[in-house]
């Protein structure tokens, strides 16, 4: 991932769940975008009319506690935001979205710094966060190794299919 | 090395691992429902090479969550992962009718024995740490790997020491016990590590007891959360499945982040309150003031087995459930139902004004069969109270024991079980 991330901020407390991020009702859902239609709307039902393409959610801690629903990353990539900064994540919401590809940063004191609507620029290859409307700039916490291969081989899907290629 | 660290290191094929460490481990189960499963037969199926699973005996794939179909298009994922069973000649497959919730079926059908690594994308997988396994939740995409390779990636956790002591009080349960723990430790309190259950109070449990306290470990943000397979445990596996298995122990000098001891001798029934499952206060503070409830449900993968339906049964029993509300029942499992049947608990519950479902999910997540309206209450045997958990945004959960929600049946609102019993209701 080369580029850079950019957009406005939708800023949210702690403990987001997946229960908010997408409904039990929508879980039958599989399309990105049907999802994106709903994401977020247990916590903020305008969320899906005010997000823009690139926009960027910050968050406090424990991001995506609850459930094991993919879906729920998915949604947040469906609805167009391109990223997710937050102190902390819950641990099968980290799993889920690198595997499917939602760059996701730990950034506490970025969080802290950053109010809804600033805009943002986030760097997925050094993890810089750099808050454009404030100008000031944070660094999240590096991926461990293994993680980053994950992302440089694009994803848990190259990865399997290099395996099952006896690589 | 802890007991999770022991089992995965077998499981990683290496002597030691330390927490932290990421490693590849072979997994013996791995287990879906139609939601996860539909998503993970997709990623599965754009993998180049994957064309089967690793092995068609070691995958259990269960229609649970939206079943009996709500609609044309849940209809429609129940019906891609009985093809792709079908298909792959999946061994372990059940359908609406066979089977129940996936975390009250799999150790009933003896597919969990102790000293495993199962995954399963639900995130209540970690309830076969009851039987002394290492389980645990994950998303699609790494189902669909572990469909493929039979083997996972894995962050080795660090272990937090859970002590128990003392005797359960009357009307005091398993439920009580953990919901109590969430609230000490916080839904985050427990994130990327493993809980391990020790004390007193834990070998006097019944196994249907250690499988509530291990479902929900995944409330503290635990990636496990594992029992000593003890006698009772071993006999309880035995009487399932004859193949082999390793028993692991914890090692003597085991490392641990952080050791917690719980006394349960004076814990009184606890109730999670609205909106996290770790705002957690003993009933007789929450019926300080008067709660009163529009639904009780008793059921899901925490408290829908037979035990939990002899004990709603008990305080139900001969009596009516309180004009303004409605009760919802889901037995765990087809097993249960039946078990129930045959020791008349079903009519009892019914007899008392209970609408007894099929077994299932049900309205735990909000799916169906009970989903609630805005301003709605409901008191729940499940485990989990977020907004929008069990249908509106603007409802309201509880979460208490069955003992809890049953005698909170009889009056309507929220209920000490044991004050119910005094006043000889
Ligand atoms: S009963 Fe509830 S918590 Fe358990 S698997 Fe079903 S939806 Fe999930």
């Amino acid at each position: 991932m080369e580029q850079k991330l950019r957009g406005h901020a939708h800023k949210y407390g702690k403990n987001v769940d997946t229960d908010v991020i997408i409904p039990g009702k929508y879980c039958n859902l599989i399309d990105p975008v049907e999802l994106g239609k709903h994401a977020l709307e247990g916590l903020d039902p305008q969320f899906t009319a005010k997000v823009k393409a690139g926009d960027i959610i910050v968050a406090d801690t424990n991001f995506g506690c609850g459930s094991s629903r993919e879906v729920a990353p998915i949604a947040i990539k469906g609805s167009g935001a391109s990223a997710v900064v937050a102190k902390s994540f819950a641990r099968i919401f980290y799993r889920n979205a690198l595997n499917i590809g939602l760059p996701i940063f730990e950034c506490p004191e970025a969080v802290d710094a950053i109010e809804n609507g600033d805009e943002i620029e986030v760097e997925p290859a050094t993890g810089v966060v750099r808050n454009v409307t404030k100008g000031t700039i944070f660094e999240a916490a590096a991926l461990p190794p293994f993680m980053q291969a994950l992302i440089e081989a694009g994803g848990l899907v190259p990865y399997v299919e290099r395996r099952l290629g006896g690589m | 090395m802890t007991l999770t660290e022991k089992i995965l290191a077998r499981h990683a094929g290496v002597d030691r691992v330390s927490p932290g460490e990421i490693i590849n481990a072979k997994v013996d189960l791995v287990l879906a429902n139609e939601l996860s499963a539909a998503v993970a037969i997709g990623v599965m199926r754009s993998i180049k090479g994957g064309g089967r699973v690793f092995d068609h005996s070691k995958i259990a794939l269960v229609e649970d969550h939206l079943v009996p179909a709500r609609d044309a298009q849940s209809a429609k994922l129940a019906k891609l992962m009985k093809d792709f069973a079908a298909e792959q000649q999946i061994e372990h497959f059940f359908d609406v009718g066979r089977g129940g919730i996936e975390h009250v079926v799999l150790p009933e059908e003896g597919l969990v024995a102790p000293g495993e690594v199962i995954v399963g994308g639900d995130s209540h997988t970690c309830t076969y740490g009851a039987l002394g396994a290492f389980a645990t939740g994950m998303g699609s995409t790494d189902i669909a790997a572990a469909f493929l390779l039979g083997e996972v990636w894995l962050k080795v956790p660090a272990t937090i020491k859970l002590v128990y002591d003392g005797a359960l009080g009357h009307l005091v349960y398993a439920k009580d016990v953990m919901l109590a723990t969430v609230g000490a430790l916080g839904i985050d309190g427990a994130t990327y590590r493993a809980l391990e259950y020790h004390g007193s109070t834990i070998d006097a449990l019944s196994i249907t007891g250690r499988m509530t306290m291990a479902n929900m470990a995944i409330e503290a943000g635990a990636k496990n959360g594992i029992f000593h397979a003890d006698a009772k445990a071993l006999a309880y596996v035995r009487s399932k499945t004859e193949r082999d298995f390793i028993v692991e122990r914890a090692d003597a000098d085991a490392v641990y982040e952080r050791v917690l001891r719980i006394d349960v001798a004076a814990l009184e029934p606890q109730i999670a309150c609205p909106h996290t499952p770790d705002n957690v206060h003993p009933v007789s503070q929450v019926t300080r003031e008067e709660i009163l409830v529009d639904q009780v449900f008793i059921g899901s993968c925490t408290n829908g087995y037979i035990e939990d339906l002899r004990v709603a049964a008990k305080i139900l029993e001969g009596k009516k459930i309180a004009s303004n509300l409605r009760v919802i029942v889901n037995p765990g499992s087809q097993k249960v139902w039946m078990q129930a049947a045959q020791e008349g608990i079903l009519t009892t519950l019914a007899a008392a004004g209970c609408a007894v479902n099929t077994p299932g999910c049900g309205a735990c997540f909000g799916g169906h069969m009970g989903t609630l309206a805005d301003g709605e209450r409901c008191l729940s045997t499940t485990n989990r109270n977020y907004v929008g958990r069990m249908g509106s945004p603007k409802a309201e959960v509880y979460l208490g024991s069955p003992a809890t929600c049953a005698a909170s049946a009889l009056t309507g609102r929220i209920t000490d079980p044991r004050v119910l019993e005094l006043a000889g209701v």
